[in-house]
């Protein structure tokens, strides 16, 4: 074995560290780091642990409010829901490993945010998804959807918590780069949130889960001959889940936490050992000592560099109080789990490494994480911007007819029904869904409570891309506007940034635009952020996805007995519309469905009358007024309406105001425009007078356009009649656009 | 009237049933583990969904020698009621208290749905309480649920009435398209020679709410009660007490 020189510039390369950064490690231990020392400084300066590109933006996020327990910088943020219980809840993202190794990227993902929930004392008991892959014609993208699909139901089926909800769009951009982003809510009681802190000197450190292997370490060591040949095996760089080994530590762990004798948890996702041993220390303004020895491990030969920096999954570090390690051990045992003391909390603050007794590391926990680099990377608009943002109808030609257009919209993958992949979930495990997928947004009981909550994750990429500040903006009021029409009061977001290379100063501005935007929105419709993610470097080939910040929100519902869904529900109803149509094509699922265009501006947004609209969804749920309501989103409100008559409902007739629009395109953008703030609901007949009271009343358009009945989507623009078809038949190009795709695949 | 839920490590659905039992059903309901070698004085025994020991070599196949499965072969010959819902089913199939095997789903995919089954007997502890013929409309969740019996075996649980539920369309009809995993003869349940051991791979105590989607399968766990209180109460205390003694 020969030692490296830790500061060659090829061994900085490998761990993605550079000189200045190397510069303050050296000043910070005031000696040269060893080589273990500069693999655990490489991963906690990463950019998915360190947050060194985002952190100044992110701090410009609101993050408080009243109900808030639980802010960013834990394993998960909660909310205060009544009853004396809490909403523990956060999204993450499993792009890079899902694009590599769909299956176990994905699955790995699900396993990774489940542990963040359950680590700070929640039981998960609902999954979400937001997925974005290039074209289905591509064979390569089917194959790699079909693999994320059966990863993510292959973990979350098996641990028993259900997927209930999610979304899925397509874009050739996403090629390359497809998107996995989980969110996962549980429920603890709000005064036994657990945290992820080692404090209290003396107190064991203790390893539980699965052993250590080489799988999963930082790409740096991956052919590595030159540190140590011993490791020169290569090792897949996708983490393998086990979602039995992971029910069995949620099991173990949520009776451990029963008893009082916890410290902290956390358990070792990214950056593995290493960031849960630090991060616990810093948080607790501790020490922490452990040898490496002690840690359970599944290869022989590995050295002290591989096991801090492994990611092998299922595996916690946790603290016990003092006398009552017994007590800890014996509920693993019972789980046939085995808690390991690898080590101590010490007065120090220092993170201290042995291996059989010999220090290999000492480095100051805050070093590694409050200390760690912060960039302020430069920004500037994008070059494509200003063209892409223009959009003259005029030079597409005479529209397609409406009845064309809005079949082919039916078909279309981001619109079509998506029951291919959630009938691959189990989404009943547990008996709290309320709400099933495809039948409005996510919807779970709480039980022994009255209360339910509404859960929606969105983004609209090509509306980030063509104005970031907007887009992001209309994320925010996309997904709280879906929680509100189930009759959720949106009470707290997580967000998933997804983005490409921050060292691209137009990428960067994207960023920092898109941060602004959701800033502002959560802010003017009062809902804190309380945690997410963000993914960088999202681009293969120098290609990147579109920007996509996706926004998890959690809606709050009172009574859940009032809880509404997205289909008419009987003849005769009186079918609503709220919200003010314009003529707004830009960025809208017919540019680029019929057309396959990005361009435009995307629809304008007053976030005041967003915050009206969402009231009045709210209270008319609340008081039983609204007997179906869905939000108006890629398709316009033509699709919208078709999705209200999906499965097998009575279907509707409804004639629609004409919006003015240029060059013969004003029925095209009357149906398919995508005008932000607007809702279809329907009332029993008779309480339309009520419904546009309730409007009305905080200002919110709102316009009877139809009755439910007719077995047929009869769509007017003007008392013109323009789109008629029968339900059956709509819903057959609906719900078959995506599943042929694959059964062809299959065949 | 009281239910032992088995919790094998893995089950996931085990909180499902006790909550079915407990709350709409109204009756006693309690967790037993796995690695128990006694019912205690259940009148009644339920194996849960789930992925019992991770499922690993096949579904069910590591479970059936959990310690606790003696006792529950003893509290089923003694003529106890047993129901073995999805995973549950799988445990018992591979522990040999009723016939059969499960391949994996015809279409290689887990699935997970709402799905009619007809119900073909009611003289059973667990559809006592149901018309025959009548229609449940409860959720299925699995990848392995693609029942599988050779021919003989077919015919003896025809000849015997084994079969207990049958997937079929809106209609009540026994079709392919109405077969969401490819079992045979649309089997989705069945239940030993002596009609107290009872298997299926739809679930019934996540149908027991209109709340979360249907209360159909709360018939299932009310035929238990209405078996116990009024036809059999005697039997079970055979197996209670033989349980007991154990």
């Amino acid at each position: 074995m020969t030692t490296p020189d830790v500061s060659s510039d090829a061994v900085l390369e490998r761990h993605g560290l550079t000189r200045d950064e190397f510069g303050k490690i050296v000043s910070m231990l005031g000696r040269q780091p060893t080589l273990t020392e500069l693999g655990i400084f490489s991963v906690m300066w990463s950019e998915h642990c360190s947050y060194k590109s985002s952190r100044v933006h992110l701090k410009t996020l609101p993050t408080t409010g009243p109900r808030v327990l639980q802010g960013p910088g834990e394993n998960a943020g909660a909310v205060d829901i009544g009853d004396g219980l809490a909403a523990v809840f956060k999204i993450e993202s499993h792009n890079h490993p899902s694009f590599i190794e769909p299956y176990q990227g994905a699955a790995t993902g699900v396993g990774g945010i489940i542990r963040d929930i359950f680590t700070m004392g929640a039981r998960p008991i609902a999954l979400l998804n937001s997925l974005r892959f290039g074209s289905l014609d591509n064979p390569l993208v089917r194959r790699n959807m079909a693999g994320v699909v059966a990863g993510i139901g292959g973990y979350g089926n098996s641990i028993g918590i259900p997927t209930v909800g999610g979304e899925i769009a397509f874009d050739e951009s996403y090629t390359g780069n497809p998107l996995v982003n989980v969110f996962c809510l549980g429920i603890s009681k709000a005064d036994e949130i657990i945290k992820g802190v080692a404090s209290g000197v003396g107190n064991a450190v203790f390893y539980v889960g699965s052993k250590t292997g080489r799988d999963g370490i930082h790409g740096a060591t991956m052919a590595s001959a030159e540190f140590d040949e011993k490791s020169a095996e290569k090792r897949p760089a996708v983490q393998v889940g086990d979602p039995f080994m992971e029910k069995l530590l949620l099991e173990a762990c949520l009776e451990v936490m029963r008893t009082d004798a916890l410290v902290g948890i956390q358990d070792m996702g990214a950056a593995g050992l290493t960031c849960s041993t630090c991060e616990m220390g810093a948080r607790g303004g501790a020490g922490v000592e452990i040898d490496v020895a002690l840690v359970p491990q599944r290869e022989t030969g590995m050295t002290a560099y591989e096991i801090m920096l492994s990611e092998s999954q299922e595996r916690m570090l946790l603290v016990a109080k003092q006398g009552r390690e017994a007590e800890v051990q014996a509920i693993f045992e019972k789980w046939d789990l085995h808690a390991v003391r690898i080590g101590v909390v010490t007065a120090d603050g220092l993170l201290r490494v042995k291996d059989h007794g010999t220090v290999v590391a000492e480095i100051p926990n805050t070093a590694l994480t409050d200390e760690a680099p912060l960039y302020r990377r430069p920004f500037t608009e994008p070059a494509y911007l200003k063209e892409a943002q223009q959009l003259s109808l005029a030079a597409l030609g005479t529209p397609a007819p409406a009845a064309d257009v809005f079949r082919r919209l039916l078909a279309s993958p981001t619109v079509a029904s998506k029951r291919w992949v959630y009938r691959q979930y189990d989404h009943v495990v547990g008996t709290n869904t309320m709400v099933m997928p495809g039948m409005g947004c996510g919807v779970v009981r709480i039980k022994d409570t009255r209360r339910a909550l509404a859960l929606s994750v969105d983004c609209n990429g090509r509306f980030v891309y063509l104005d970031p500040f907007v887009g992001a903006q209309l994320a925010v009021a996309e997904a709280s506007r879906n929680v509100a029409c189930a009759g959720g009061l949106p009470i707290g977001a997580t967000n998933c940034l997804n983005f490409g290379n921050p060292q691209k100063p137009d990428i960067m501005w994207q960023f920092v635009k898109a941060v602004e935007g959701m800033g502002a929105a959560c802010r003017a419709l009062d809902i804190p952020i309380t945690g997410g993610n963000v993914s960088l470097y999202n681009e293969t080939d120098g290609r990147g996805g579109l920007p996509t910040p996706v926004l998890g929100i959690v809606g709050l519902i009172e009574d859940s007995s009032t809880v509404v869904r997205r289909l008419f529900q009987q003849d005769g109803d009186v079918v609503i519309l709220l919200g003010e149509s314009r003529p707004e094509l830009g960025g809208s699922e017919y540019l680029k469905t019929m057309h396959g265009l990005v361009q435009g501006l995307p629809p304008a947004l007053d976030l005041a009358r967003e915050a009206a609209l969402q009231r009045v969804l709210i209270a008319g749920a609340a008081q039983r007024l609204f007997k179906s309501a869905h939000d108006c989103a890629e398709g316009g409100v033509a699709v919208t309406l078709a999705e209200c008559c999906f499965s097998g409902t009575p279907g509707v007739d409804a004639d629609l105001a004409a919006t003015a629009a240029e060059a013969g395109f004003g029925d095209i953008a009357t149906l398919f425009g995508e005008s932000a703030s607007r809702a279809v609901v329907s009332v029993a007949a008779g309480r339309e007078r009520e419904a546009l009271d309730l409007a009305g009343k905080d200002g919110v358009p709102a316009a009877v356009i139809g009755r439910v009945g007719g077995g047929r989507v009869r769509l007017s623009v003007g008392g013109r009649r323009v789109i008629d078809e029968a339900v059956d038949a709509a819903e057959r190009i609906w719900d078959e656009a995506i599943a042929s795709r694959f059964e062809r695949t299959v065949a | 009237m009281k239910f032992a839920v088995v919790v094998f490590p893995g089950s996931n659905s085990d909180h499902d049933a006790h909550y079915a039992v407990s709350h709409p059903l109204g009756e006693e309901a309690r967790f037993v583990w796995h690695k128990d070698t006694s019912l205690g004085d259940a009148d009644a025994v339920i194996l849960p969904g789930g992925f019992a020991h991770g499922d690993y070599l096949r579904t069910g196949a590591i479970a059936r020698f959990s310690p606790i499965m003696a006792d529950v072969r003893r509290f089923a010959d003694a003529g106890g009621p047993v129901l073995g819902i999805c995973n549950g089913f799988q445990v018992l199939l591979e522990a040999g208290l009723l016939p059969g095997a499960m391949l994996r789903n015809d279409r290689l995919h887990f699935r997970c749905e709402f799905v009619n089954v007809r119900v073909e007997q009611n003289d059973t502890p667990f559809t006592a309480a149901c018309r025959p013929g009548q229609r449940l409309l409860m959720p299925i969740a699995h990848g392995e649920g693609n029942y599988y019996a050779d021919a003989a075996v077919l015919e003896q649980l025809e000849r015997n009435r084994q079969v207990l539920f049958r997937y079929v369309n809106a209609a009540g009809e026994e079709t392919r398209d109405a077969n969401p995993n490819g079992s045979v003869r649309n089997i989705a349940g069945l239940c030993n020679e002596a009609r107290n051991v009872v298997g299926l791979m739809p679930h019934p105590e996540r149908a027991a709410e209109l709340a979360v989607g249907g209360a159909d399968g709360l018939v299932m766990l009310q035929s238990a009660v209405h078996w116990f209180t009024r036809r059999a109460p005697a039997a079970v205390a055979v197996a209670r007490s033989s349980s007991l003694s154990a």
